[in-house]
């Protein structure tokens, strides 16, 4: 049986299953994500959150998802039809292919490549042109608007998040993610680097356009931003493709800093745990803090948040790679010297 | 095999979306087929076996640079029909250009020959145990760190060329200076009067300016 597996066939095969056990369990995270989310908010404003559809409302996301199937595509007059189709598609698509080099447990990724970080970084980078594609496309004001706003945004905070991915490099010594858990061993990221740990946790506030950074959606300015054009499916794939991007992010920040599937001690009761809980037990962390930032901050102005990206975390996190590249060389503690 | 395929496959969409970054009528039709292609050169790169040049051009060029252009090419205001009038004019000159290109590719091409160990030095030119990210790294930083340098140098200038050039002292905005509005104090604006029964108060000299 093993034979199989190594024939061409059965690496396809293997691959695809592989893909599928990963893409399944993510679209039901992605679905059960926004209830945690409706929940949770409603739990910090003294409400109940959605408790109607099923025990404690938990078939709510399926109820939602039927709604949207049920409703009326509408491509407005004017719009560039092809494009208008494609962006949320290439939206959704991006935030699910890069979960392809995300280690779950040791050496448990689809593809366990040399350059994973880079892979991550390149795919999250693609994402804004789902973005900015439907906000021409919709032919519309409010929705170019939105587009121009995020297409900014998303690039400005990218250059700090690279340096401080560039950091956490020279602290490995490898691209690889695998590598780079396991470099946590002894002690997480989070703990050394913990102004970049923030940093990078805010930055991916604003990669994934969420509250405080939620201009390219700003209901108060520009109705809702790039999507306003968008119904039923299509919309609902904008949608989707932000939740699983914000389960990314936290997966990155998860790996990078949360030394991934690694436990908290590496003693008795806390190794009883297999490492994918652990890895779970993390990112859902990240993201109660995304849903507890998005209930509590009031969103930022736009000049505001370029003076942030630019003026505040960009040197920041150019002193902070210099400074430890330098404290690494002077201990001779940098990984492969 | 299969890699064959996949090269033959992804070198024609290159060269299809090419044409079309020339040939289509709408600038911003234009610029995502020109996004294409620079996907599908990082996939050829990737083909290669050259993992790090293909995700940094994905990075840079298709997340960065690209997104700036398409940016300026949505804003833009064009007329289509007045865009297209002079071609007939520089078609000439354009043609002149893809000559020369051409000559020179030939040359090049026909130079490859004439150094019978230096395609074998081109195809294979990392060792076995070293990743390509590493062994660009330990060239760069080591052998061309001059030249690496002077490019980063040539980078700055233009960069500081370009905020110069674009640069403009806004007196009459108001815009917010965040460390002013830390340092403010209450008693820098506040003064507490009492005011007397019928009288009312009026405010010390100094802080009415």
């Amino acid at each position: 049986m093993s034979g199989f597996f190594q024939t061409d066939l059965g690496i396809v095969i293997l691959t695809l299953a592989e893909s599928l056990a990963l893409i399944v369990p993510l679209l039901i995270g992605v679905a059960y994500l926004t209830l945690f989310e409706r929940k949770v908010m409603g739990a910090m404003q003294l409400r109940k959150g959605p408790n109607i559809v099923g025990p404690f409302g938990l078939w709510q996301p399926f109820a939602d998802a039927l709604k949207m199937l049920f409703k009326e595509t509408i491509i407005p007059t004017g719009s560039d039809r092809l494009l208008f189709m494609i962006a949320p598609m290439i939206t959704f698509g991006l935030a699910v292919v890069a979960w392809a080099v995300i280690p779950v447990n040791n050496h448990w990724a689809i593809a366990d490549i040399n350059v994973g970080i880079l892979y991550l970084f390149a795919i999250s980078s693609l994402g804004v042109y789902g973005i900015i594609i439907a906000g021409w496309a919709s032919n519309s004001k409010y929705a170019f608007l939105g587009a121009l706003r995020s297409a900014a945004q998303m690039v400005s905070y990218e250059v700090s998040m690279g340096f401080i991915i560039v950091t956490v490099l020279v602290c490995v010594g490898s691209l690889n993610l695998n590598d780079i858990v396991m470099a946590q061993r002894h002690v997480w990221f989070a703990i050394p680097l913990f102004p970049l740990f923030i940093i990078f946790f805010i930055s991916g506030l604003a990669e994934t356009n969420r509250a405080p950074f939620d201009l390219a959606e700003g209901e108060s300015e520009i109705v809702a931003g790039f999507f306003v054009e968008y119904s039923a499916m299509s919309f609902a794939l904008f949608f989707l493709g932000e939740y699983a991007n914000m389960i990314l992010i936290s997966a990155m920040t998860t790996t990078l800093f949360l030394g991934g599937w690694l436990p908290l001690f590496h003693c008795a009761p806390f190794t009883w745990l297999p490492g994918p809980f652990w890895f779970l037990g993390k990112v859902l962390f990240c993201l109660f803090v995304f849903v507890w930032v998005r209930a509590t901050l009031p969103r930022l102005r736009y000049d505001q948040l370029m003076a942030l990206g630019w003026k505040v975390f960009l040197p920041i996190t150019l002193v902070y790679l210099v400074a430890v590249a330098g404290v690494l060389e002077y201990l001779g503690w940098l990984p492969n010297a | 095999m299969i890699a064959n395929l996949a090269f033959d496959f992804f070198s024609l969409i290159l060269l299809t979306s090419a044409v079309m970054v020339v040939t289509s009528r709408n600038p911003v039709h234009a610029v995502l087929f020109l996004i294409l292609a620079f996907i599908n050169a990082a996939v050829l790169f990737l083909l290669a076996g050259a993992e790090f040049l293909a995700f940094i051009l994905a990075i840079v060029y298709v997340g960065a640079v690209a997104v700036l252009f398409l940016f300026v090419v949505m804003m833009l205001d064009v007329d289509f029909a007045a865009w297209r009038e002079g071609f007939q004019r520089y078609a000439p000159i354009g043609a002149l250009v893809a000559l020369v290109l051409f000559v020179e590719l030939a040359v090049v091409v026909a130079g490859w020959t004439i150094a019978p160990a230096a395609p074998a030095a081109r195809m294979f030119p990392t060792p076995d145990n070293v990743t390509n990210t590493v062994a660009l790294g330990s060239l760069i930083y080591t052998s061309y760190l001059p030249l690496f340098q002077l490019s980063g140098i040539i980078l700055l200038v233009a960069m500081i060329g370009a905020i110069v050039l674009t640069h403009r002292d806004r007196k009459r905005a108001k815009t917010q200076n965040l460390s002013a509005q830390h340092a403010r104090r209450p008693e820098d604006t506040l003064v507490m009067v009492s005011a007397k029964l019928n009288e009312g108060a009026t405010l010390p000299e100094k802080e009415i300016l």
